[in-house]
């Protein structure tokens, strides 16, 4: 997947012109301060709302807003958003019953997925029964479960305590890293990007556009000595003052 | 990655509290037993000392004595009195269910319909009897298309506002996953709609009982297959007493069983995932 790139503006501004290239298999951050359209930007790539001016291409030709086939798109969102009379296994199995496999056909793939998150021991619990972050795991297994090439996640570990939130973190990098998947991460927090990402694009609101695109250094590998380490501090200081000047950016106006 | 939060704490707080549970549990079914006795005890001590004739407040022995001996009349009269209410509550079920789903396909059906909905449901429905039965080729067809109306419009108001209420990022997923309008009402809107659903059910079947009583009441219905409003119009007209209290407890039964079926019936379909039917556990 190369050369999503998309310009579009709309009727209240939430994004104007925001054009961006996402390469295959990168961890890609959409980092900036509420109300810069992110989480829109992310919502049109899934092909949630068109885009009022604009288009989306993807690597195998030019198709519309809604080109990719379902199941090549994973969507995590801020909540877990599961149906709490399913259990987990229902749950991790809507997207494949959706595409019109059968239980039994399904049961090793999504047994599969949900021993990739932790959580093969659960599948017959109700969401009621686990706690927030394995709700979130949940939620991830069933993004995954389609074997998607995108994986959009929409702020998915805001409402976490910071120890859930790392731990998930860890897992998140996992299984991008074992996946190739590739990933476009929203998030309000600069600790969070810096840590996941191999790149980082900083986003600014009024208007809600790309303000620096960042790369970062990928060949540290991301762990808890990564967590202390001079080059992840140096990392937080620099999207720390880029995030700032974004914010800066859009007050000035 | 491990998966074993927040499991352990359980079976430490289940241990303490055994005893003072199993107590509970007794008092919990006690208590209103020992209160039901002694009313029907004080009633009886108080027909009893105070000399009360028959004919103004039977005594609960009376009572349960006209229910052995007048039972070939009394439950003929229930029958017709239950085949009403389940012929209203089914009718009103299948209507209430497809007109909700029906609604809220488009907002422009909806806004064709509703206002029908609403004048039919805040037009009281006994005032329409007399009409009712001139219209219909009988009473029996009148006393159900009465208890229907009636039953219908809780269980229409609370499907349509639980097809309605489903989570917004649900139906996005829905939407992601390329899911058709039907795979949406089956495995989501449906499901979703369930406790809403439950409540109009429990509504409606205590409501098509008394309708099925208000409205023969009204109509008027008289002789044999009559239902058990008019043996209670009857005994009042006779002084017969014993038999009215009969009746009443009849219809008492009939409408604690229906409360308890629906309740069951709600249990369930929720007691695994709904917040309502979970025990709280702190």
């Amino acid at each position: 997947m190369a050369n999503v790139s998309k310009v579009f503006s709309n009727g209240t501004l939430a994004l104007t012109n925001m054009s961006l290239t996402v390469q295959r298999g990168e961890f890609l951050s959409l980092l900036g301060p509420s109300g810069c359209g992110k989480s829109t930007a992310l919502r049109i790539i899934a092909g949630l709302g068109a885009p009022s001016s604009g288009s989306i291409e993807w690597p195998s030709s030019t198709v519309n807003w809604k080109g990719l086939p379902e199941g090549d798109i994973g969507f995590v969102f801020q909540d877990p958003t599961l149906m709490p009379w399913a259990t987990v296994f229902g749950n991790v199995y809507l997207p494949l019953k959706l595409q019109g496999l059968s239980k039994e056909a399904a049961r090793p793939r999504i047994m599969e997925t949900l021993a990739t998150v932790g959580l093969a021991d659960f599948a017959d619990a109700y969401p009621r029964e686990l706690s927030g972050g394995m709700k979130m795991r949940v939620s991830i297994a069933r993004a995954l479960v389609t074997k998607p090439k995108l994986l959009l996640m929409d702020e998915p570990f805001a409402a976490l305590d910071e120890i859930t939130r790392q731990k998930l973190n860890d897992d998140v990098l996992n299984l991008w890293r074992q996946s190739g998947i590739t990933v476009i991460f929203v998030t309000h927090s600069v600790f969070e990007s810096a840590y996941l990402s191999s790149r980082i694009v900083v986003m600014r609101a009024r208007p809600g556009q790309v303000f620096t695109d960042l790369p970062l250094i990928t060949s540290a590998v991301r762990d808890e000595e990564y967590r202390t380490s001079e080059e992840y501090r140096v990392s937080c200081a620099t999207v720390s003052k880029a995030l700032h000047d974004a914010i800066h950016a859009a007050e000035v106006r | 990655m491990s998966a074993t939060e927040s499991t352990g704490t359980d079976a430490a707080a289940i241990m303490a509290p055994t005893v003072t549970r199993t107590s509970e549990r007794v008092l919990r079914i006690l208590i209103p037993i020992v209160m039901l006795v002694l009313a029907v005890v004080i009633w009886q001590s108080y027909v009893v000392l105070s000399g009360t004739p028959k004919y103004i407040l039977p005594s609960p022995v009376d009572v349960v004595a006209a229910l052995i001996t007048d039972w070939p009349t009394l439950i003929p009269s229930l029958g017709t009195t239950l085949t009403i209410t389940f012929e209203a509550l089914t009718l009103a079920l299948i209507g209430g269910v497809g007109l909700a789903i029906i609604l809220v396909q488009s907002k422009w059906i909806e806004l064709a319909l509703f206002p029908f909905a609403v004048i039919l449901q805040v037009t009281p429905v006994v005032a329409i009897a007399p009409l009712l039965l001139i219209y219909t080729p009988n009473t029996q067809t009148a006393l159900l298309i009465v208890a229907f109306l009636v039953a219908f419009f809780p269980i229409l108001s609370n499907m349509v506002q639980g097809l309605k209420s489903v989570d917004h990022n649900l139906l996005n997923l829905f939407d992601l996953y390329g899911a058709g309008r039907w795979q949406q009402l089956i495995h989501l809107k449906i499901p979703a709609s369930m406790p809403y659903f439950l409540t109009g059910l429990r509504i409606g079947g205590g409501l098509s009982l008394i309708a099925a009583v208000v409205a023969e009441f009204a109509a008027g219905s008289a002789g044999a297959g009559s239902g058990l409003a008019f043996r209670l119009l009857e005994s009042g007209y006779r002084l017969n007493m014993p038999r009215l209290y009969a009746a009443l407890i009849l219809l008492t039964f009939t409408g604690v069983a229906i409360f308890g079926v629906t309740s069951f019936i709600t249990w369930a379909v929720l007691h695994r995932w709904h917040e309502s039917a979970v025990r709280r556990e702190n």
